[in-house]
């Protein structure tokens, strides 16, 4: 039963499980709903929707995989009154338009041709010339000939039988948010290096025990609770030929940020220079020294870049090979100082591994890395977690 | 067992039918939604339709998921030890029972409700998933398992500060609770206050989606914070004709310390009001 409806789910986006599916037959079974189709609507999306962003596609889905099944229910057929049609369309059409009205026939045919199109038409509708909608040509529908408002449809005027699902009330969910981030949350975890630092507030039961036994009576010790200590540089090329990959890092960076408390981000264009900046919209205006950040933060810090690495090889092995600034040391030089001060670094490429022997530039900083670049999927994300939390000498 | 809503709740049909599948089907109900629109009192309300006693959970970002199971007090049995109580042998005695522990084995079937499992751990929601699936656990301590006799109705909520895990949501049933549309929002009201006049409500309600509709509010007000402001424009007896006023020099709507919870969003008020009043100049 249904498979269908779960094949287009599945292709759609929505992960649908055989789980779902059995607990939708369970409660089809158990009489959980009415035998109408608005609840079985309601029923399948509390089973197989566990996002609000995907509402509007399940609608979609639901739309498409049981049209036709219930096309009336619930809701009236519609009735537009006939002199209430003809005043409207007397008032607003131009001569000219008049007469291409007519070409359809008489007011009655007109009519007639009208609850034929409102019964036919299913979807909703915007432009064209034929069909029931919004901003059309078509005599019938609203905001094309009266401009004041009188709609077929919408609120006010009369209720079109629209379907729950039809009506896709969740649109503008989807997408608001960005999809996906558990997995790569759950990937920067292997980062996470637990310390115990602030103020003791939590009961040391070993050492209390211990504690107790050696004196004799009870001794209680108390030690600071665990907090992921891990402290990121976070550097990340924007611009040029990072634009395809902006969704991927916008998730990689909303999910660091949530998963480390010690973050400190900035970004760079193409390849690392004297300056970097933390706010796009000012990137030549507050730029941070280069210097400054090696001095800064200490050599604990773990460095993760993220960028193609795609470039002129010029970019990073001459003086002056910047493409937006006169650079007075190489990009490779200051690789290398980023490096040193920095046992613990990776590389993160978004361009998937396959391509990067095509580039010369990436060849390039895959050494500079010591081979320490990994394509930015969730598989290389934990291998550079791996290779992060390894001991550095 | 069939959920309709209940007296002081308006509950639209889609509500209905994933509650009643979750209490039919002894599913966890998960529900989300804008902050305010009524989604930890849903639990409430079902446990009033139902009979059932409520067991709430609050979560926090420390709370840890054994501490719903239950939590071995180390300390008062080394106390006891100490002082030589009898009590000490037994350990037994020095388990306390969680929250979950209390809803497996309370005698009337309870509705358990997990309030914003967002706001704990990331690895939270899956150290409860075989509790919450196969409705028991194991007591390390004292070698016992703790079965429900009879699945609890569970209600979870979450603000969606943090995704929650496939495996988790695979167990549950879901509901988005969306802001309700004007009709509702009525019904929503006659629940509360059956006896206000029909011109306050329509005048406050027009005010309160206008401010909605401002953009660039930090925090829209919802649904709880209309009544909390129609309860005080009651409260003040303020007169009809102040909410009536349509001089776009009074941006701000009057008692707005019940709508606008930011001072950011009143000074954003301020501000239109004041380029409102220089326009009518």
């Amino acid at each position: 039963m249904f498979f269908n409806f779960m094949d287009e789910l599945r292709a759609a986006g929505i992960t649908a499980s055989l789980k779902e599916h059995l607990v939708l037959l369970e409660a089809l079974d158990k009489e959980v709903i009415q035998r109408s189709p608005e609840e079985f609507y309601y029923l399948s999306r509390a089973t197989f929707v566990k996002d609000e962003g995907l509402l509007d596609r399940f609608d979609q889905v639901f739309s498409k995989v049981f049209k036709g099944i219930a096309t009336s229910y619930g809701t009236q057929e519609e009735e537009i009154p006939l002199d209430w049609l003809k005043a409207v369309a007397e008032k607003y059409l131009t001569e000219e338009e008049m007469a291409e009205v007519k070409k359809l026939g008489s007011w009655d045919e007109i009519m007639e041709t009208l609850k034929e199109r409102l019964a036919e038409q299913e979807k909703r509708h915007e432009g064209g010339s034929k069909w029931i909608g919004t901003g059309g040509t078509s005599p019938y529908g609203n905001s094309g000939y009266n401009p004041e408002g009188v709609r077929i449809g919408g609120e006010g005027g009369q209720k079109k039988a629209v379907k729950v699902w039809d009506k896709r009330e969740f649109q503008n969910l989807d997408h608001t948010k960005q999809l996906g981030t558990r997995n790569i949350k759950v990937a920067l975890r292997r980062l996470r290096r637990f310390a115990r630092e602030g103020s003791a507030d939590e009961l040391d039961i070993n050492s209390t025990i211990n504690g107790t036994a050696k004196q004799g009576w009870l001794d209680i010790h108390m030690r600071p609770e665990r907090h992921n200590a891990v402290k990121l540089l976070l550097f990340l090329d924007v611009g040029g030929s990072m634009d395809p990959f902006v969704k991927l890092c916008e998730e990689l960076f909303s999910a660091a940020t949530t998963e480390f408390k010690n973050l400190e981000f900035f970004y760079f264009h193409n390849c690392l220079y004297e300056g970097v900046w933390k706010d796009n919209s000012r990137r030549f205006s507050e730029r941070t020294n280069t210097w400054d950040i090696l001095h800064k933060y200490g050599h604990d810090y773990k460095l993760i870049f993220v960028g193609d690495a795609s470039m002129s090889p010029y970019e990073i092995t001459h003086p002056g090979g910047s493409v937006e600034h006169f650079n007075e040391e190489a990009g490779v030089t200051w690789l290398h100082r980023m490096t040193n001060t920095y046992p613990a670094t990776a590389w993160l490429n978004p361009v998937p591994e396959k391509q990067w022997g095509y580039s010369q530039s990436v060849k390039i900083i895959k050494e500079l890395m010591n081979d320490r670049m990994y394509p930015l999927t969730l598989e290389g994300l934990s291998d550079a977690m791996k290779e992060l939390t390894r001991k550095h000498g | 067992m069939r959920f309709d809503g209940t007296k002081d709740y308006v509950a639209t049909d889609d509500l209905k039918v994933a509650v009643n599948a979750a209490v039919t089907l002894r599913r966890p109900l998960l529900v989300k939604g804008e902050p305010g629109t009524g989604k930890t009192v849903l639990a409430y309300e079902i446990a009033k339709a139902t009979g059932a006693p409520l067991i709430e959970w609050n979560v926090k970002s420390t709370t840890k998921a054994h501490q719903g199971l239950y939590e071995y007090d180390a300390v008062a049995r080394l106390r006891d030890g100490q002082l030589g109580d009898e009590r000490v042998h037994d350990i037994s005695n020095y388990i306390r029972k969680g929250k979950l522990w209390e809803a497996f084995t309370s005698p009337e079937l309870p509705v358990l409700l997990i309030d914003e499992i967002d706001k704990a751990d990331i690895e939270f929601p899956n150290d409860l998933l075989q509790e919450l699936d196969r409705m028991e656990f194991h007591v390390y301590e004292t070698k016992e398992t703790i079965k429900a006799a009879e699945r609890p109705i569970v209600v979870i909520t979450s603000n969606n500060e943090k995704e929650l895990p496939d495996a988790f949501l695979r167990r549950c049933f879901f509901h988005y609770i969306k802001f309700p549309d004007r009709q509702t929002m009525q019904e929503i009201i006659n629940v509360h206050f059956p006896d206000i006049q029909g011109i306050l409500v329509k005048k406050a309600m027009d005010i309160f989606y206008d401010v909605r509709d401002v953009p660039g509010l930090k925090k829209k007000p919802s649904t709880s914070e209309l009544l909390d402001w129609l309860k005080l424009l009651l409260a003040e007896d303020m007169p009809l004709d102040v909410l009536q006023s349509q001089d776009p020099s009074k941006a701000i709507p009057p008692l707005h310390g019940a709508l606008l919870k930011n001072e950011q969003d009143v000074m954003l008020f301020e501000r239109l009001a004041f380029m409102a009043k220089r326009e009518a100049r």
